[in-house]
């Protein structure tokens, strides 16, 4: 048999395959980075502050019982889906409803859970109280300045987050043993 | 005589190693995509809720992690199936969260504490007493930077 002299493989292609491929994942990988909701926990008191008066116009009464079902202002069953809605109304009315406040900066939403809550179902709750201050401020931005909110100098944002302040608190959870 | 002439010579050539490093960053880069940088290993199921109104949490040296959800299944033997909390590699009770901050806190200039974000790993199945307990933990430390991760939900 003839002796057949084995071809040197060309190589130089290699670093390009390489290269390629090193490409083709530098541009489909999204590194991984947690993102949540932000939140600042009150500060701690050791005796309760004055219970707030739950009927005055200016607070939004937002309760979720051990069910998972949520009450605004004592109506029950009231729907997730419409919560930011009425959240915004209640915020903006200006005091031209009786029943909801004054103004924004009197404004407050008052959060109660039960200790029985799904915390899925806190969030969720948490999550369209947070949209509807977002979309005020994102609404007054456009109004006053005709941008997006997020592209504002902190001075504008600011600005807007004292007229429109974030009243949102945590009322002591209930607790049925 | 053919007009290709055979080439007499016997010994093979040898082999190019020139694309060996070629090889070698190959592997390097399949690792690095691979790999998922994580500090601590979880010990219990967390399936986060989804929400919209998300902030990306910056700062990656100024977060301290919590996480609370059943034992995973390997742990449930030892620690039945009720949710806990896991501080950093083992698991917690609300109490011990006033340590774990004081530990978190030592390792960044005082200056600085106020950055710190406490990342929130919670199952949604979990109960809001348990939260509670530990939010009321972290508002007595006095640290109440807090984000609750969830996965963006669509539109």
């Amino acid at each position: 048999m003839a002796e057949r002299q084995i071809p040197e493989i060309n190589a130089g292609s290699m670093a390009d395959i390489a290269f390629l491929l090193l490409v083709f994942f530098l541009v489909t990988t999204t590194i991984q980075t947690d993102s949540g909701l932000q939140v600042t926990l009150p500060q701690w008191v050791d005796e309760p502050l004055d219970p707030q008066d739950k009927n005055s116009r200016n607070v939004l009464e937002v309760v979720i019982n051990g069910a998972n079902q949520l009450a605004v202002e004592g109506e029950p069953g009231f729907p997730v889906e419409s919560l930011k809605e009425k959240a915004i109304r209640f915020i903006t009315n200006n005091g031209s409803d009786p029943t909801m406040s004054d103004n924004p900066k009197a404004a407050v939403i008052s959060l109660q859970n039960d200790d029985g809550t799904d915390y899925s179902t806190y969030l969720g709750v948490y999550n369209e109280l947070e949209a509807a201050y977002n979309a005020i401020w994102e609404s007054e931005a456009q109004r006053r300045f005709g941008r997006p909110y997020q592209t504002l100098e902190k001075e504008d944002r600011m600005a807007i987050r004292e007229d429109y302040p974030k009243f949102l608190s945590e009322a002591e959870p209930t607790r049925f043993d | 005589m053919s007009k290709f002439k055979k080439n007499k010579k016997k010994d093979a050539p040898g082999i190019t190693t020139a694309s060996l490093p070629d090889i070698v960053f190959m592997l390097l880069c399949f690792f690095m995509v691979v790999t998922k940088m994580r500090d601590a290993d979880v010990k219990v199921r967390v399936r986060i809720p989804q929400a919209t109104e998300l902030q990306k949490l910056e700062k990656k040296s100024m977060v301290s992690h919590i996480f609370i959800g059943p034992p995973s299944p390997v742990y449930q033997a030892q620690f039945g199936s009720a949710p806990k909390i896991q501080l950093n590699d083992a698991f917690a009770k609300p109490e011990d969260i006033m340590q774990f901050v004081n530990v978190e806190r030592s390792a960044i200039n005082p200056e600085r504490h106020n950055e710190m974000t406490c990342a929130m790993k919670i199952d949604g199945e979990v109960k809001m007493g348990l939260i509670t307990d530990v939010k009321t933990e972290l508002r007595k430390a006095n640290f109440r930077r807090v984000s609750y991760l969830a996965n963006k939900r669509a539109q």
